[in-house]
C-alpha cells in the first residue's frame, strides 16, 4: 500500500486514491463526477482512514454525502474548490471584575468537540472564546481562563497526564483562582477523580471534573449543561474538594456532585451514567444552585495552601477474578516485575483454591496483593468463610469497601512514595478522600428494579 | 405583471396557472412495512397515547459539517421550549432516548428501500452514508434525524411526460406532537425511529390537481410492493409551491392526497397576494430600506381596556406593547389566503417564535371585528405618535416573550418588502396553511459519526429484484392491449394478485377479463355477503383460478365453486358442484342430528359447527355451504 503523504487525498487509499489522483481532483474540489450510470455533482470530501479503499465520497448539494465507486468514474470536471471550515464562533469571553475567576483545565473528551475526517469520529475543541461561542451562559457565571493540557480521549490518561494535571491544579491554587474545572472525557474520569483526590489534599477551592456523554457536536448533547453546573459549582459552591459533575437524570434537569473516591461510571451510553457507590452524593447542582445532600464535606477556604503529591508507580494491576481463573495469571504479573495487585473478587472477596499457590508465591516475592468487590457495593469481609482466612494467611490484605479503581490508582500512589510494604499499607488503609468510609448508609445501595408497580410508579412521577 | 387576480378554486384554469409561473414538486414520506425499527430493535407500528414515564430536554444549534449555522436551527433556539417525551417501555428502549448509540441499520428495511427505488428507475447509490439532519423542534430526542440518499436520478410516468425524482432517502421517523402550549412542547415516541423513505420529485407539476394525481401515481407504485404501511399518517405528503418571482415553500405534513389541490391553491395565492402586497408597498415608497417601525410599552396607558384578552393579560400583570408599522395603513387586511390575510402570517410568527400561543395573540388597526374600543386606539395612536397611513398592532405577554414578539412583527412586515419568505408551512383542515418554521437549507447536515458507510453490493441488488414486482405502468399497458375491464385494471396492476393474473393469461390462457374479474371483482363479491376477507388464502385463488383453466369448472359456476372454497378454507376438486337432490340434503341432515345425538357432547354451543362438519362430509361438492348453513342456522364464517 502507497503511503499518503498529502493532505490532498486525505484519507484515500487504493483504488480511490489512483482515480482521484489520475482526474487530479484532490478532496474539496467542487466537481461533477461523471459514471456509467449518472452524473454526479457535489464536493469530494476527505475519506475515514477506517473506511475501504474503493469509494469516493461527495458531499450532494442538498448537504448529504454518497459513496461512489472509483471503479465507475469515467471522467471528473471540477469547477473549483471549497474547504470547510469548520470553526465554532469565537467571541471574547466577557471580563466582570465582579465575577468569581475559574480556571478550566482540559485534558480532551468530548465536552467540546469538532469533526475530525481522519477517523470520521469527533475530536476535541477548546478556547474560552470557542465555549463562550457556544455556551453563552457561561460568561454570566464567572471569568473563565482555559488552559489545554492534554487532547486525548479518556482511554489514554495514564500516571503521566495525572501528574501533570495534580500539578497544574497545586500551580492554579497557588496563584489564587477560585474554581477549577477539569475537562474529561468520561471513560475512565472516575479513576482521574480519584488519583487527584490523593494526589491534591486539602484545595481551599473546589476541583470539578466534568465531560459529556453525548458529543457536542449534537444538540441534544449534555455538554453545555454539564459545563454550566460545573462551572456553577467551581464558582460558587463552598464544596473543596475533588468532585465529578454529571447529569443527575438523563433529562436536562440538575447534575450531582460525587465525591471524587466514590463515583463510578455505571452504564455506557447513559446520561446519568455516574452514580456514587456505597454512599450519597455530595450535592445537587441545577443553573440556580446548588443543594448540599450531606454536611460532612471539606469547606472553602480563603487561602492559597495546598498539598501536591504527585507521584506514581505504574507497576500495580487489577485483576479481575472469574470462576475458573489459573494461577498463571497471577504468575505472570509476579514474574514481570509487578509491585501490586488489586484483585476484585467475588462476594465479600473470594477467589477459588488453585489461585492460592500463586498468593503464596505473591507474598513470598514481596508483591502486594489487595482484596476488593466485583459487586462493587459493599465491604470486603474475609472473616466470614474460610476462604477468606485462608487468604489472608496468605498475605491478601482486604481493602474495606474502597472501589477497585479507587485501590488500583491509590496502590500506585502508595507505590511511588514508598517500597515498604508496611508502609505501602498504612497508606492504602487509611482513609484520605472518602474512599474508605466507617459505614454504608441504609441508601448508599439503590438500585431500583424496573417493573415493579411501586417502582414505575415513582418513575412517572419524576422526569427521568 | 401582477394584474393577476385569483379566482375561486374552482374556476381557476390551466392557463391561469401558467400566468402566475406556478410550479410544484412533492416530498412524499412512507413508512415501510418491517417488524422493527430503523435503528433499534422496538417494535415498529405499536401506536398508544399511554406512557410510563417522561424526560425533559432542550436543544442547542450545532454547527453544520460544512462549518455554518443553519437558520432554522438558530430560530428554534430562540424559542426556548422545554420539550417533553413520553416514554413508554413497550415501544422506546434507551435508543430513541438518545441514551445509547445507534444499532445497525435495519436490513429489511434498506432492500424496502432500495426495491421502491428501482421502481422508480433511480440509480441506487455504490455506498449509503448515513447523516444527520436537524431539527431543533425537538421533534426527534437527538436533536436530529438519521437520513442516507440511497438512490438518485428516477422517473415516474404522467400524463405524455416522465416526472423526474430527484432523490429517494431512507429515514427514521419523528415523533407525534402532543401539545405545544407556550415554551412546552410535548411528544409521544412511539412511532420515533420507524423506518421511512422519503421521495422527492422534480417541481413539474404544473396545476394543484397535479401534484395530486402524481401523489396517486407515487402512492400506486410504493402499494404495488406491498411492503409499504397503510393507513393513517403512514404516508405523509410535503408539497414544494412557487410561483414566478417568489421562492420555494414547503407545505408540510399533508395527511390525505385529496387535500393536496386546495393545500396547494391556497399556497399559490398566498404567495401570488404577498407579491402583490410587495407592489403595493412599492408603490406606496415602502422598501427594505425606507421599512420603519417603532414600537411602545403601552401597559399603562391600555391599564382599564376592557377587551377581555387584553384585560385578562393586564390584570394578570403581563406587559403590552405597540408596533407602529409606518405607511402599512389596511395592509394586515389583505388577503393572503382564502379567508385568512396578512395579519395571519404576523400572528403566526409571534405564535410559534415567541411562544404566545393563546389566540389571539395580536390586535391591530387595521382589524374589521371589534377588539378595543375607538377611543382606546385614539389613545395609543396619540401616545406613539401614529398617523393616518400607519397600522398599529398590539401584543402582550411575559416581558422576555413580549420582546421576542415585537421583535417578530417587525421582521415578518419587514420581509413584505421582500416578497416570500422561504418557510416550511403547516397543512391546516380548512385548506388554508400556517407558519412552522423557517426553510431549513443545506447546512443543517452533518455526517453521522457513530455509523460506518454502507458497501450496496450487485447482490443484494439482484436478490431485491426477485421479488420486486412489475412496474405498475407496465402492467396497465399490458392490461389495456388485452382489453380487460377498465374498471379492475387499476387495482390490478398494483395487486397481490398481478403475478397470478399474469401466469393465468399467459401460461393458462385463461380469459384475460375472465381472470381480472375473477381476482379483482369476486373477493368484493364475496366479502358483500359477510364473509371476513382477510381470512382469504391467496392459494384458493390460484387453484380456482388453475382448476377453471383445466376445464373442471364451467364458467357459470366459478363463483359459486369460489365461495365455497373460501368458506371451507380450502379448495378440493370436490367442492366443484354435483348438485344433490333436495332429498339428499335432508336425508344427510337427518342422519347427522341423530348422530349427534348419540354422541357424549363436551362443548353444546360447537353443536352446529360440529353438524356442519358432519353434513358437509356427505356432501361436499355437492351442495353450497351456504344452504346447509342456512338450513341448520350455522352462521360462523358463512354469513
Amino acid at each position: 500500500m502507497s503511503e499518503i503523504n498529502s493532505e490532498d487525498y486525505k484519507g484515500y487509499r487504493g483504488v480511490a486514491l489512483n482515480t482521484l489522483q489520475k482526474f487530479n481532483s484532490p478532496v474539496w474540489s467542487d466537481v461533477e463526477i461523471i459514471t456509467d450510470d449518472g452524473n454526479y455533482k457535489g464536493l469530494i470530501l476527505p475519506r475515514s482512514e477506517t473506511a475501504d479503499e474503493f469509494h469516493i465520497v461527495l458531499k450532494l448539494p442538498i448537504g448529504y454525502n454518497i459513496g461512489i465507486a472509483a471503479e465507475k468514474i469515467k471522467e471528473v470536471n471540477i469547477f473549483g474548490r471549497r474547504e470547510a471550515k469548520y470553526k465554532i464562533p469565537e467571541k471574547d469571553f466577557p471580563f466582570d471584575p465582579k465575577k468569581p475567576k475559574v480556571k478550566l483545565l482540559g485534558t480532551g473528551g468530548t465536552i467540546a468537540s469538532r469533526l475530525d475526517y481522519r477517523t470520521g469520529a469527533v475530536i476535541p475543541a477548546f478556547s474560552p472564546g470557542e465555549l463562550y461561542g457556544s455556551v453563552p451562559e457561561l460568561a454570566d457565571i464567572c471569568n473563565l481562563e482555559t488552559e489545554k493540557l492534554y487532547g486525548v480521549f479518556s482511554e489514554n490518561m495514564g500516571p503521566e497526564q495525572w501528574i501533570g494535571l495534580a500539578e497544574a491544579i497545586g500551580k492554579e491554587i497557588e496563584k489564587g483562582v477560585q474554581g477549577i474545572v477539569i475537562g474529561h472525557g468520561t471513560d475512565t474520569m472516575h479513576h482521574t477523580a480519584a488519583v487527584l483526590s490523593f494526589m491534591v489534599q486539602d484545595s481551599p477551592i473546589p476541583i470539578v471534573m466534568v465531560g459529556s456523554q453525548r458529543s457536542s457536536d449534537r444538540p441534544s448533547s449534555d455538554a453545555a449543561l454539564n459545563l454550566i453546573h460545573s462551572v456553577t459549582t467551581a464558582a460558587k459552591s463552598d464544596i473543596a474538594e475533588v468532585m465529578v459533575c454529571m447529569f443527575g437524570p438523563t433529562s436536562d434537569l440538575y447534575g450531582l456532585l460525587h465525591r471524587g473516591t466514590r463515583v463510578r461510571k455505571m452504564h455506557s451510553s447513559y446520561r446519568s451514567t455516574f452514580r456514587t457507590i456505597g454512599d450519597i452524593p455530595i450535592a445537587t447542582v441545577s443553573r440556580e444552585k446548588i443543594t448540599p445532600l450531606r454536611d460532612d464535606y471539606k469547606r472553602r477556604r480563603n487561602d492559597n495552601n495546598v498539598k501536591v503529591n504527585a507521584v506514581f508507580d505504574d507497576r500495580v494491576a487489577i485483576v479481575y477474578y472469574y470462576p475458573n481463573m489459573k494461577p498463571d495469571m497471577i504468575d505472570s504479573l509476579i514474574d514481570n516485575g509487578y509491585k501490586g495487585i488489586i484483585i476484585a473478587g467475588t462476594g465479600l472477596g473470594h477467589v477459588n483454591k488453585p489461585v492460592y499457590p500463586a498468593l503464596k508465591r505473591a507474598k513470598e516475592k514481596g508483591v502486594a496483593v489487595y482484596m476488593t468487590v466485583q459487586t462493587l457495593w459493599g465491604y470486603v469481609q474475609m472473616y466470614v468463610y474460610d476462604t477468606g482466612r485462608d487468604m489472608m494467611e496468605l498475605g491478601v490484605i482486604p481493602a474495606a469497601n474502597m472501589l477497585p479503581e479507587v485501590a488500583y490508582v491509590k496502590l500506585g500512589w502508595a507505590f511511588g512514595q514508598t517500597n515498604d510494604l508496611q508502609k505501602v499499607k498504612e497508606i492504602m488503609l487509611t482513609p484520605i478522600a472518602g474512599e474508605i468510609t466507617e459505614r454504608e448508609p441504609s441508601d448508599g445501595y439503590l438500585i431500583y428494579q424496573g417493573g415493579l408497580p411501586e417502582v414505575e410508579e415513582f418513575i412517572k412521577q419524576f422526569r427521568k | 405583471m401582477y394584474d393577476f387576480i385569483f379566482k375561486p378554486f374552482n374556476e381557476m384554469t390551466e392557463a391561469d396557472y401558467k400566468t402566475i409561473g406556478f410550479k410544484s414538486g412533492l416530498e412524499i414520506h412512507q413508512q415501510l412495512l418491517t417488524e422493527k425499527k430503523l435503528f433499534c430493535r422496538c417494535p415498529a407500528g405499536k401506536y398508544s397515547r399511554e406512557y410510563d414515564a417522561e424526560i425533559l430536554r432542550h436543544m442547542r444549534p450545532t454547527l453544520s459539517e460544512m462549518g455554518v449555522y443553519d437558520g432554522t436551527a438558530l430560530m428554534e433556539f430562540k424559542t426556548k421550549k422545554n420539550i417533553i417525551y413520553h416514554i413508554k417501555r413497550e415501544t422506546v428502549c434507551t435508543y430513541e432516548m438518545d441514551d445509547t448509540p445507534p444499532f445497525l441499520i435495519n436490513e429489511e428495511a434498506l432492500d424496502i428501500a432500495i426495491g421502491i427505488g428501482l421502481l422508480y428507475n433511480c440509480n441506487i447509490v455504490d455506498e449509503v452514508h448515513i447523516a444527520r439532519k436537524q431539527y431543533l423542534d425537538g421533534s426527534i430526542p437527538t436533536g436530529f434525524q438519521r437520513t442516507a440518499i440511497y438512490a438518485l436520478d428516477g422517473w415516474i410516468p404522467f400524463k405524455d411526460r416522465k416526472i423526474k425524482i430527484v432523490q429517494m432517502s431512507i429515514e427514521e421517523d419523528s415523533c407525534r406532537e402532543v401539545s405545544d402550549i407556550g415554551h412546552e412542547r410535548v411528544y409521544l415516541t412511539d412511532r420515533l425511529g420507524m423506518p421511512l423513505i422519503e421521495t422527492v420529485t422534480e417541481p413539474a407539476m404544473r396545476t394543484p390537481q397535479e401534484v395530486a394525481e402524481v401523489a396517486w401515481q407515487c402512492s400506486k407504485l410504493v402499494r404495488s410492493t406491498h411492503k409499504v404501511r397503510r393507513g393513517m399518517g403512514a404516508a405523509r405528503e410535503d408539497v414544494n409551491v412557487s410561483v414566478e418571482g417568489g421562492t420555494r415553500v414547503e407545505i408540510k405534513g399533508v395527511p390525505q392526497i385529496t387535500m393536496i389541490p386546495i393545500l396547494t391553491y391556497n399556497e399559490a395565492m398566498r404567495q401570488w397576494n404577498l407579491l402583490r402586497l410587495r407592489e403595493e408597498l412599492k408603490a406606496r415608497g415602502i422598501t427594505k430600506e425606507t421599512f420603519k417601525a417603532n414600537d411602545f410599552d403601552v401597559t399603562n396607558l391600555l391599564k382599564k381596556v376592557n377587551y377581555a384578552p387584553l384585560k385578562n393579560a393586564v390584570d394578570s400583570g403581563m406587559r403590552v406593547c405597540a408596533v407602529v408599522l409606518k405607511g402599512f395603513k389596511d395592509l394586515l387586511h389583505w388577503q393572503t389566503q382564502t379567508d385568512t390575510y396578512f395579519s395571519k402570517e404576523i400572528s403566526d410568527r409571534v405564535r410559534v417564535i415567541a411562544c404566545l400561543t393563546n389566540i389571539p395573540n395580536i390586535i391591530h388597526s387595521d382589524s374589521k371585528s371589534d377588539t378595543i374600543t375607538s377611543s382606546d386606539w385614539q389613545k395609543v395612536k396619540k401616545f406613539t405618535n401614529a398617523n393616518d397611513d400607519d397600522t398599529m398592532v398590539i401584543v402582550w405577554g411575559n416581558d422576555e416573550d413580549v420582546k421576542t414578539a415585537v421583535n417578530e412583527i417587525i421582521i415578518r412586515a419587514k420581509e413584505a418588502t421582500i416578497g416570500i419568505p422561504s418557510e416550511t408551512r403547516q397543512a391546516l383542515s380548512d385548506g388554508t396553511n400556517g407558519f412552522e418554521r423557517i426553510l431549513p437549507g443545506a447546512d443543517r447536515m452533518y455526517p453521522d459519526t457513530d455509523l460506518p458507510p454502507k458497501k450496496i453490493t450487485q447482490e443484494r441488488l439482484d436478490k431485491i429484484k426477485t421479488w420486486l414486482p412489475e412496474q405498475f405502468w407496465r402492467r396497465v399497458e399490458w392490461y389495456n392491449k388485452l382489453g380487460i375491464p377498465k374498471d379492475v385494471i387499476e387495482e390490478l396492476s398494483v395487486s397481490k394478485d398481478a403475478e397470478l393474473f399474469k401466469k393465468a393469461v399467459s401460461n393458462w390462457k385463461v380469459n384475460p377479463t375472465t381472470a381480472a374479474v375473477f381476482l379483482i371483482q369476486y373477493p368484493k363479491r364475496l366479502k358483500k355477503t359477510g364473509y371476513v376477507i382477510e381470512w382469504l388464502d391467496e392459494k384458493i385463488l390460484e387453484d380456482v383460478l388453475k382448476s377453471f383453466a383445466d376445464g373442471k369448472i364451467p364458467g357459470d359456476a366459478l363463483f359459486t365453486t369460489f365461495k365455497t372454497a373460501a368458506e371451507l378454507g380450502a379448495f378440493t376438486e370436490e367442492v366443484i358442484l354435483n348438485n344433490a337432490s333436495n332429498e339428499e340434503i335432508e336425508q344427510a341432515i337427518k342422519s347427522a342430528k341423530s348422530d349427534y345425538e348419540k354422541m357424549k357432547i363436551i362443548n353444546p354451543d360447537k353443536k352446529n359447527k360440529l353438524l356442519m362438519g358432519m353434513i358437509m362430509e356427505k356432501l361436499r361438492g355437492k351442495v353450497p355451504a351456504k344452504v346447509i348453513a342456512d338450513k341448520i342456522g350455522f352462521t360462523k364464517g358463512v354469513k
